[in-house]
């Protein structure tokens, strides 16, 4: 079946409301606008006001809400705009979802589903466009996932729901757009695992979401060097799936991240760190990054361009650790 | 720095002779140098002139650091400060894995060549080291890491020195042992007249036909001449004879008599004393150290009737001399007395075989037959 990043997860949403009547979705703009990303288009006519709820401009209160629905045993998906916006909702997130089952010593549980568009490249400029998922893979307690495919948008919603406690999707912008194939059978996937996207035997080059193509593309043009890169999508941020990242870079010994966020705290150095203290005696080469410039994303297509991992970055990366070898 | 043997790590630079713009020539003798044995003057191997000096005195650095730069004399003109200058080689840069793998595949990392990022040694490398070392053999002078150093301040003696050379040697190298009785009268004969023609100052010892007689029959079995680098013999670009002399206070050193097989004996004579002058006032050239391409060992003043050495690494075989004693030898039917010494070849059968290690001591007993043509 031919369809689209935003229709495998429209595919995903209606199959939730059709199958479990706990499940409702809320957001700005997700009724009559049918989602800032149109990802909801239709689904009013379908389900009604009463499951396809359009909130007001505050996003403290109605994500609290909808940690307010699941404590009281509904199944909330709730949509934030942008990740930026989802910081005036931090205090809920962190302090609430994150928190409950552990503070009631088991008593509650908080199955709540938060959708957020992450990530930039469509010039929506520096309140609209940062990647801050990292951030949120730091917080105990809630568990992170990053669709970077047509069988994670359409699959990743369905397990979510399943889930007990939080979880929080980070839906690359870039990818809403995105059309490819995608089996008739297509259903809800696992959130406990990386997957590798190419395998490759000399490098590994760990990466998820939205710069997932772009680590593709760049691992085609090695290729054309000698250089075969294994690349493999984390899928879920938090946990990290170390077992997953262990395996192949015992197997290439060198290792690179590609992370849209910026360097510094970041995802990325997660990874190199836990990199360093558990595989330094497999390593060939020191780490390598590629992850945006420490700015604030800009809006002009150049400068946006510029500051972004890009597959040239990403290829230079791989021959830089990879060395004279080939 | 050079490497002044494959046991050398690092040297301390004592003192510079020539300053930034001082002209050079090829043999000049631009820096004193102290090592594991002692002051050590460095010589220069291009001409031109010393634009600028990296290490200061007093510095301890690794072999294979850059101690000066020369501004060559096919290069004229002005220069932009530090440019062309090259960065000292202050660490080699060994991956995690490799370093691990090197160490339980039993790689030497000196010799190591890096292809990985900056240069540095990656698995792949160490692979191919341990796969070309198949039958591993010690290494030429190459690049010393400093992690593999001891910590400054714990500089290794000479002791030390000579015990990792030496274990290196019985660690890799094969020996193989051939002994030969030398009738001496000819020799002694034809010394004492040709003395009885020269100053006191000018006579000569039996030392000088002996080395020269070991370096003439290296003519005839070259392949005991020269290295054993990353697995293959390197056949000696001359023969150079390298003379084991204790030093007093202990330790030892084998310095070369450059090309020993066109030396007549009266200057081998004056060579070899000098080069136990110097070796004793510790003040040895770089060349002579790092040249030898055999070495001979001579324990006869000792009383002793045959040495059997160990090699040197990475030279392929130890030409060993005991005492000249009276002994009864037969000659012709009859017992004589005659001067007789043991003459003893120690050799790396990956280099050589016990044949050819034979016709070099036959050589050496037909050479000494006939002094008057050493």
């Amino acid at each position: 079946m031919k369809t689209t990043y935003r229709e495998a997860i429209r595919t995903a949403l209606r199959e939730a409301l059709m199958k479990d009547p706990r499940v409702f979705l809320m957001g700005e703009d997700v009724g009559k606008y049918g989602g800032s990303y149109a990802v909801s288009k239709g689904l009013l006519a379908e389900f009604g006001p009463e499951r396809i709820r359009d909130t007001p401009l505050s996003e403290s209160t109605f994500v609290g809400a909808g940690i307010g629905a699941a404590l009281g045993g509904m199944r909330p998906i709730v949509e934030i705009m942008t990740v930026n916006f989802s910081l005036l909702a931090l205090d809920q997130i962190v302090n609430n979802a994150a928190t409950i089952r552990h503070m009631s010593g088991g008593q509650f549980s908080i199955p709540v589903v938060i959708r957020m568009a992450t990530g930039a490249g469509r010039q929506l400029a520096a309140q609209h466009a940062h990647s801050l998922e990292g951030w949120y893979a730091h917080i105990p307690g809630l568990r992170i996932v990053a669709p970077a495919t047509l069988e994670d948008a359409r699959g990743m919603l369905g397990t979510a729901l399943a889930d007990p406690d939080p979880v929080l999707i980070f839906e690359h912008q870039a990818l809403y757009n995105v059309e490819g194939t995608l089996a008739d059978d297509a259903g809800n996937v696992d959130l406990d695992h990386a997957a590798v996207r190419r395998a490759g035997k000399d490098v590994s080059v760990m990466t998820y979401g939205g710069t997932l193509g772009k680590t593709l593309e760049a691992a085609q043009t090695v290729a054309a060097d000698g250089i075969d890169a294994e690349v493999i999508d984390l899928r879920t941020l938090r946990p990290l799936d170390m077992d997953a990242i262990a395996a192949s870079v015992k197997k290439t010994h060198r290792a690179v991240i590609v992370d849209e966020g910026w360097k510094s705290g970041s995802l990325s150095a997660e990874i190199s760190a836990r990199i360093a203290e558990s595989l330094f005696y497999e390593l060939d080469a020191p780490i390598g990054r590629v992850c945006t410039a420490e700015v604030p994303i800009p809006y002009p297509k150049h400068l946006e361009d510029a500051a972004l991992p890009q597959p040239e970055r990403i290829a230079a990366a791989l021959r830089s650790v990879v060395g004279g070898r080939g | 720095m050079p490497s002044l043997g494959a046991d050398m790590e690092a040297g301390t630079l004592v003192q510079w002779l020539k300053r930034p713009g001082d002209q050079v020539k090829r043999g000049d003798i631009i820096a004193i140098v102290d090592t594991q044995k002692g002051a050590i003057e460095i010589e220069v191997f291009e001409d031109g002139a010393i634009e600028k000096i990296l290490v200061e005195p007093g510095t301890k650095v690794p072999v294979g650091t850059v101690l000066a730069a020369i501004h060559g004399a096919e290069q004229p003109g002005p220069k932009a400060p530090g440019l062309h200058i090259p960065a000292p080689a202050t660490r080699t840069r060994v991956s995690p894995v490799a370093k691990k793998l090197a160490a339980d595949l039993g790689v030497d990392l000196h010799a190591v060549r890096g292809t990985g990022p900056e240069g540095a040694i990656t698995r792949e490398d160490v692979e191919r080291a341990a796969a070309h070392a198949a039958a591993p053999g010690p290494k030429g002078p190459a690049l010393q890491p400093p992690g593999l150093q001891p910590p400054s301040g714990a500089r290794p003696d000479m002791r030390a020195a000579i015990a990792a050379a030496m274990a290196r040697s019985k660690r890799e190298i094969p020996h193989y042992y051939l002994s030969t009785t030398i009738d001496m009268s000819a020799a002694l004969t034809w010394l004492r007249a040709e003395n009885e023609k020269r100053s006191i100052a000018d006579r000569l010892l039996a030392i000088a036909l002996l080395v020269k007689a070991v370096a003439l029959g290296l003519r005839e079995v070259p392949e005991l001449n020269g290295h054993w680098v990353d697995g293959a013999f390197r056949k000696g670009a001359g023969i150079h004879v390298g003379c084991a002399i204790a030093l007093r206070g202990g330790g030892l050193v084998a310095p070369a008599v450059h090309d020993a097989d066109q030396q007549p004996v009266g200057a081998m004579m004056r060579a070899i004393s000098d080069l136990v002058a110097r070796a004793r006032a510790g003040s040895l050239r770089s060349s002579e150290l790092a040249d030898p391409t055999i070495t001979v060992t001579n324990l006869g003043e000792q009383g002793i009737d045959a040495a059997f050495g160990i090699i040197y690494p990475p030279q392929v075989a130890l030409v060993g001399f005991g005492r000249v004693a009276e002994r009864p030898w037969v000659v012709a039917g009859q017992v004589q007395p005659r001067p007789l010494i043991t003459a003893t070849l120690a050799a790396d059968h990956r280099a050589s075989d016990g044949h050819r290690g034979g016709l070099l001591l036959a050589a050496i007993d037909r050479l000494l037959q006939t002094p008057e043509q050493l």
